[in-house]
């Protein structure tokens, strides 16, 4: 098996869907980030079978507020001095901006230049769901043909 | 600074009293002749109207103000490629407020957030229309006397009609309003409006196919054309198009103090011969749409009605002020 060392500080994102760790990379910006990222990917899990793990070392300020939306079973835990200082729920985030793109033909974002791309959460009888702020047209539900 | 831009945006309390104002205008117009002396109105309509456009020029000329703009996309600096952000930005620097009608969703809420004067949301695409809601909202009450304890049956085109988008949203605030939502199935209302307004705040409804069916139940009728312009696709439209036509025959098993209402213009949905019937008040809409477009324009210019401006300047000369 595959060995990475444990971190001393830093993130662990665990429980990614097999596959999906190079995409929330990139989703996360983390290409931008001068410190060391380690992605491991179809790692063995008793809960999925295969999983994805992302850790970064040294940072502990990452805005992971997204992955509420992409996949609430996805897992953070916060590392200091070799322990985990907190695990993170994730939650559905109130607003998205510029992650995913409204499919309303109708809406000003689709001929706008410039414009922010802003969905809200919302109350609905089937559970909530996003809609696009400007036409509210409901989120098509395909995080995987995000914005980035 | 306000804008209108979602019907919501004013609350029930602010909703009574401009319709208040717009009373007051109806009774008096003259009075309110030189309220605007001094301001400008910019008609930004990037979608061919003729009945807002209009009455928006009128209640500004109404209240001795002046009116810039442009009536089609076409003529517009759009035809560039300018963006609304910029078309705002600029006319910002022209106008003291501006009503803009467009055929995207969402275009008035982009522009609002770059203008740095009141914007109005004259219509967008098919999801908005908060100044003809008004202009409902205060045939409703000079008819009914109240905005709660009706039920009112939306016919028509209810997916993309913005008038019921509006007006659903709006009159699900009252207390004791049921709807009856009459479309063919291709038609039906959006699931947004039914789950995040109906279903969301317990407004009871229900939807139907058959105009005649329900309509001994109504207190307000609201007939709706079919918009040709909402179609992508032409053999739809024509499918459509004819799915209801009010005839006085229909009209038969209505309460006599119904109200037909109708955001026009009309097609054929509401047959001529309905024109005399004392229950339409769909003209009546038109004329009440100038005055609650003034009592709207005062109101985002926060400029006060004389009535109410003369008891401020009496009270102050009294305190001494």
């Amino acid at each position: 098996m595959l060995n990475i060392d444990s971190l001393e500080r830093g993130i662990v994102i665990d429980h990614i869907k097999a596959g999906s760790a190079m995409w929330l990379y990139q989703l996360l910006n983390l290409d931008r980030l001068e410190c060391t990222v380690a992605i491991i990917k179809n790692a063995r899990s008793n809960k999925l079978g295969k999983k994805d793990i992302i850790k970064i070392e040294g940072m502990l300020d990452i805005n992971l507020e997204i992955l509420g939306y992409i996949d609430p079973n996805i897992t953070i835990a916060i590392i200091d001095e070799g322990k985990i200082i907190e695990k993170k729920r994730l939650v559905p985030p109130e607003t998205l901006r510029n992650v995913i793109r409204c499919k309303n033909p109708r809406c000003i974002t689709s001929i706008e230049e410039g414009v922010d791309h802003i969905f809200r959460l919302t109350k609905g009888q089937n559970g909530p769901r996003y809609r696009c702020a400007y036409c509210e047209q409901e989120d098509q539900g395909q995080p995987e043909k995000l914005l980035k | 600074m306000r804008h209108l831009i979602d019907p919501l945006d004013f609350t029930v309390e602010e909703i009574e009293a401009l319709l208040d104002v717009a009373d007051e205008i109806a009774a008096d117009r003259q009075a309110f002749r030189q309220v605007c002396q001094g301001k400008t109105l910019a008609t930004l309509f990037y979608e061919a109207s003729t009945r807002t456009r209009l009455s928006f020029e009128a209640a500004m000329l109404n209240l001795g103000g002046n009116v810039l703009g442009f009536a089609t996309a076409d003529s517009s600096s759009a035809v560039k490629g300018e963006s609304v952000a910029d078309t705002i930005r600029t006319v910002s620097c022209y106008a003291d407020i501006c009503a803009m009608r467009h055929p995207k969703e969402g275009a008035p809420l982009r522009a609002s957030r770059f203008s740095r004067i009141p914007v109005i949301n004259a219509g967008d695409g098919g999801h908005q229309h908060p100044t003809q809601t008004l202009t409902d909202l205060m045939t409703i009450r000079r008819r009914r006397k109240q905005l709660g304890n009706i039920t009112i049956g939306l016919c028509g085109d209810l997916k993309f009609g913005r008038t019921v988008h509006s007006l659903i949203k709006s009159l699900a605030r009252y207390e004791g309003v049921k709807f009856i939502l009459i479309s063919p199935e291709e038609l039906r209302v959006p699931d947004y409006v039914i789950e995040e307004v109906l279903w969301d705040k317990g407004v009871p409804f229900v939807e139907a196919e058959d105009m005649e069916l329900v309509m001994d139940q109504l207190d307000i009728l609201y007939m709706t054309r079919v918009q040709k312009e909402r179609f992508f696709n032409e053999e739809d439209y024509v499918r459509l198009k004819d799915t209801y036509i009010l005839t006085p025959d229909k009209l038969a098993a209505a309460k006599p103090d119904m109200a037909i209402l109708h955001p026009l213009p009309r097609v054929n949905e509401i047959s001529i011969d309905v024109d005399q019937d004392p229950r339409a008040a769909y003209f009546e809409q038109a004329q009440n749409g100038v005055y609650v477009r003034m009592a709207l324009i005062m109101m985002l210019l926060e400029l006060a009605s004389p009535a109410a401006a003369m008891a401020k300047d009496g009270a102050s000369i009294k305190e001494g002020r």
